[in-house]
């Protein structure tokens, strides 16, 4: 045992906890989407059953199978999960790049922006913009990605400027490299680690506000099976002893979370330079 | 170890390598490659002895492990480091410990870089320590004696330019009490006369009795300052020889290698021989010169040669020829 | 034919002392200048100045009595004192070069550059070689001028003369100017057919 622990260094076990980690997430995701609808159908003689071996977490008010029901919300929570921070990740990307090689006016303005966007509290501001979007999927991915660019452009800004003081770039352009060159070929491949890193990170943010403005009946509509969704549901059975039906699902989403948090991290051990011959 | 008698600081067959991973990974794609570790020997059987009174200099290339010399002796290195060989200090054997007990007060560092120095304490204050009110006057008169502005012990780190960071760096060394002042190329970024006054202080620490080891990438300076000049190549020391071997020429050296510095000098012969150092990790066999080497018999390649007294200094090569 | 500096002055801002004050000089092609200067006098400053990395306050950096050109490739190529700075390091060495135009074969006996290190990344490589594709790059874009900056300041004695051998082999046979920055007198006295010692003249 002695002997095998000195061949598993930091790097293999963090890549081997990477790979376990997204091979339960995409597990997970598969799972929700292959269930049929069949299965979270109601059926009122298998109302408000606690846990058993039939139904893992039990069953709702409406006699739904909550283990079903909740792979399959979680599944759309991802899905809402990766398309917004996606959209976030990208939009910070852009927004960075534009203030730090744009004019000072732009600098400016993009920091003003990311300021006043990061001053009001995210749940706010998501609900608003949802609203004006007219609620649904649609309204709740631009609240999310609207919300949450903020802190990986300025990282992504800080990172572009010092590039660009890198004594490689002014020999580009010495050598007679455009800017445009200069930005796919110097500028961009540097970013790479940043934006996944970055978009990782963004991802349980985004589930948590998903499942919370949900839970708040700002978010999806009602007969979509989302965790919020589930969550909001059970608490008007949580007086009658239903424990199960917010305790389980909850866990679940806290579980969810927490892994894709610790791959970011993980990610993030492997590609930051400091931390890589340990 | 023999001991001999008053060395201020000997090292017998130091080594010193990292655990890394693998050094090619990127041109492997095969992800077992790019996972594994391997050790990185960067210092290799390296012997240096200073003796109280004298400056030491440790000449070599850049990248060829001087700064990590410096490490090893102050017991800093990092945790993936691995040191074999004997460090003796004042004949007491160092471990961690001792090591821990000696830096700071026994022996000090002049780091390479502003990077060292708190960037949150102003200066001044950096340079007393803990040592204060006591230490003022005598920093007053260092900072004087290297023209630094006396507005100096109240800027912060960042508000210092090149050259006087140098100039305090080496204050900090000189302030403190130390027998053993380790400098980690001091000069650049100073001029002429800054330059001159550092070796100058230099020169009187060593003349009270303490000792100096001035690790430099230039030989020029080497010369000119230090008692004796120790040539780095790869990871250890081929020759220590009196500086006064390089001014009287190469038949006064004794490795090839030294001779082959003294001809490429452009005060000399400005006459490059062939090839390049090798890396770490990919040392040959025998003689670490021997690949470059115009005096090479097959016994070179087979076997490290050993370290042997000639002419008062010392030198690791077999050939006989060459004394 | 030459590369001029007429009456430079040059500071960051406002608030700072000069770094170059009324400096003047000019290379002609064909030509080894040697500017030496003990640290600290701005020779670095200069070496931008003259290759356009820096405009100067006052006065002007003159190439055949024309400015130099803003776009394109530079006719004066700078090659800096750290190598490792001046080269992206993601790519491998290959990428490098082919930044300055395509790599004909002769490029790499001329320069001392071996096959094998075509593929590598420069923190593989040593300062020394590292700064060898930094000569290669720079003279492969054809450049008339060159600004040599401490370049073998961070290298031992003997790649510092493989080094120079290569660049004052090379620069005879295109009749280049070049203006090499060092603090060595015994480099300057070695390789230049004209010295300007910076440190007598301010």
């Amino acid at each position: 045992m002695k002997g095998q622990h000195r061949f598993i260094n930091r790097r293999t076990k963090v890549v081997i906890w990477t790979v376990i980690l997204a091979i339960v997430l995409i597990f997970v995701y598969m799972f929700g989407i292959l269930i049929p609808d069949e299965a979270v159908a109601g059926s009122f003689l298998n109302a408000k059953l606690p846990p058993s071996w039939e139904h893992f977490f039990g069953t709702d008010a409406l006699g739904r199978d909550l283990f079903m029901r909740t792979l399959k919300g979680l599944s759309v929570s991802m899905t809402v999960g990766i398309a917004a921070s996606l959209i976030g990740a990208v939009i910070a990307v852009f927004v960075g790049i534009v203030a730090a090689t744009g004019s000072q006016y732009a600098d400016a303005f993009v920091n003003w922006i990311i300021d006043l966007v990061m001053s009001v509290p995210h749940t706010i501001l998501i609900i608003l913009i949802s609203f004006a979007f007219g609620r649904g999927l649609k309204g709740l991915l631009i609240g999310i990605a609207a919300t949450h660019w903020c802190s990986l452009a300025r990282l992504i800004r800080g990172e572009v400027l010092q590039l660009r003081a890198e004594q490689y770039v002014a020999v580009s352009r010495k050598l007679g490299k455009s800017g445009g060159w200069v930005l796919m070929h110097h500028l961009l491949p540097h970013l790479v680690p940043q934006f996944f890193v970055g978009l990782i990170l963004m991802f349980p943010h985004a589930i948590l506000h998903e499942a919370s403005i949900s839970f708040l009946g700002f978010g999806l509509p009602p007969e979509q099976p989302a965790i919020g969704i589930i969550l909001s549901e059970s608490m008007r059975y949580l007086s009658t002893g239903m424990w199960w039906s917010a305790v389980l699902p909850g866990l679940v989403l806290v579980m969810i979370v927490l892994l894709v948090d610790r791959m970011g991290e993980y990610l993030r051990a492997i590609i930051d330079p400091y931390s890589a011959q340990q | 170890m023999e001991q001999k008698n008053g060395t201020l600081l000997e090292i017998h067959d130091l080594s010193v390598s990292f655990r890394m991973y693998d050094y090619d990974e990127f041109r492997h794609n095969d992800i077992r490659r790019r996972l594994k570790q391997t050790d990185l020997q960067v210092i290799s059987d390296l012997h240096l002895i200073v003796n109280p009174g004298e400056i030491v200099a440790v000449a070599g290339s850049s990248g060829s492990g001087k700064s990590l010399l410096a490490s090893a002796i102050l017991g800093i290195l990092p945790d993936n480091a691995t040191v074999r060989g004997h460090l003796h200090y004042k004949g007491e054997e160092m471990t961690a410990a001792r090591q821990r007990q000696l830096r700071g007060t026994e022996i000090a560092l002049v780091p390479q870089s502003v990077a060292f120095l708190d960037p949150l304490m102003k200066v001044g204050a950096q340079v007393d320590g803990h040592r204060r009110p006591r230490q003022t006057e005598r920093r007053k008169s260092l900072f004087q004696r290297f023209g630094l502005p006396d507005k100096t012990p109240q800027l912060y780190p960042f508000q210092l330019s090149g050259g006087m960071a140098r100039r305090v760096l080496v204050s900090t060394a000189l302030i403190s009490e130390a027998q053993l002042i380790i400098a980690d190329e001091p000069t650049p970024g100073m001029s002429l006369n800054q330059a001159l006054e550092a070796l100058r202080l230099f020169r009187e620490m060593a003349d009270e009795g303490k000792a100096v080891i001035l690790i430099t990438h230039d030989i020029d300076l080497a010369i000119e300052f230090a008692d004796r000049v120790a040539v780095f190549y790869a990871g250890t020391t081929v020759e220590t020889a009196f500086a006064s071997d390089f001014k009287s020429g190469p038949d006064a050296l004794r490795h090839p290698y030294s001779k082959a510095l003294w001809n490429a000098l452009p005060q000399n012969g400005f006459l490059p021989i062939e090839g390049f150092q090798p890396y770490a990790g990919n040392l040959p066999g025998g003689c670490l010169f021997a690949p470059r080497c115009p005096y090479k018999t097959p016994q070179c390649i087979a076997e490290i040669p050993p370290i042997r007294e000639v002419r008062g200094g010392e030198v690791r090569c077999q050939h006989e020829m060459n004394f | 034919m030459s590369l001029e500096a007429k009456n430079i002055y040059f500071r960051y801002n406002k608030k700072q002392s000069w770094i170059l004050e009324n400096c003047t000089l000019s290379v002609e092609k064909g030509e080894c200048l040697a500017v030496f200067a003990p640290s600290g006098y701005g020779k670095t400053t200069l070496a931008m100045l003259l290759s356009g990395y820096l405009k100067p306050v006052e006065g002007q950096i003159l190439l055949e009595n024309k400015p130099l050109p803003k776009k394109g490739v530079c006719p004066v190529q700078l090659i800096c004192q750290h190598p490792e700075k001046a080269v992206n390091p993601r790519w491998r060495m290959k990428q490098v070069l082919e930044e300055s135009g395509t790599l004909h074969k002769d490029v790499l006996g001329a320069f001392g550059i071996e096959r094998a290190w075509l593929d590598r990344f420069p923190r593989e490589l040593s300062g020394g070689e590292l700064q060898r594709f930094c000569v290669a790059r720079a003279l492969m874009s054809g450049a008339d001028y060159l600004i040599c900056d401490e370049i073998s300041t961070m290298l031992d004695v003997i790649t510092q003369a493989q080094i120079w051998k290569v660049v004052l082999a090379e620069a005879a046979k295109r009749n280049m100017g070049i203006v090499a920055i060092t603090h060595n007198k015994n480099l300057a006295q070695r390789i230049a057919t004209r010295i300007i010692d910076l440190s007598h003249s301010v």
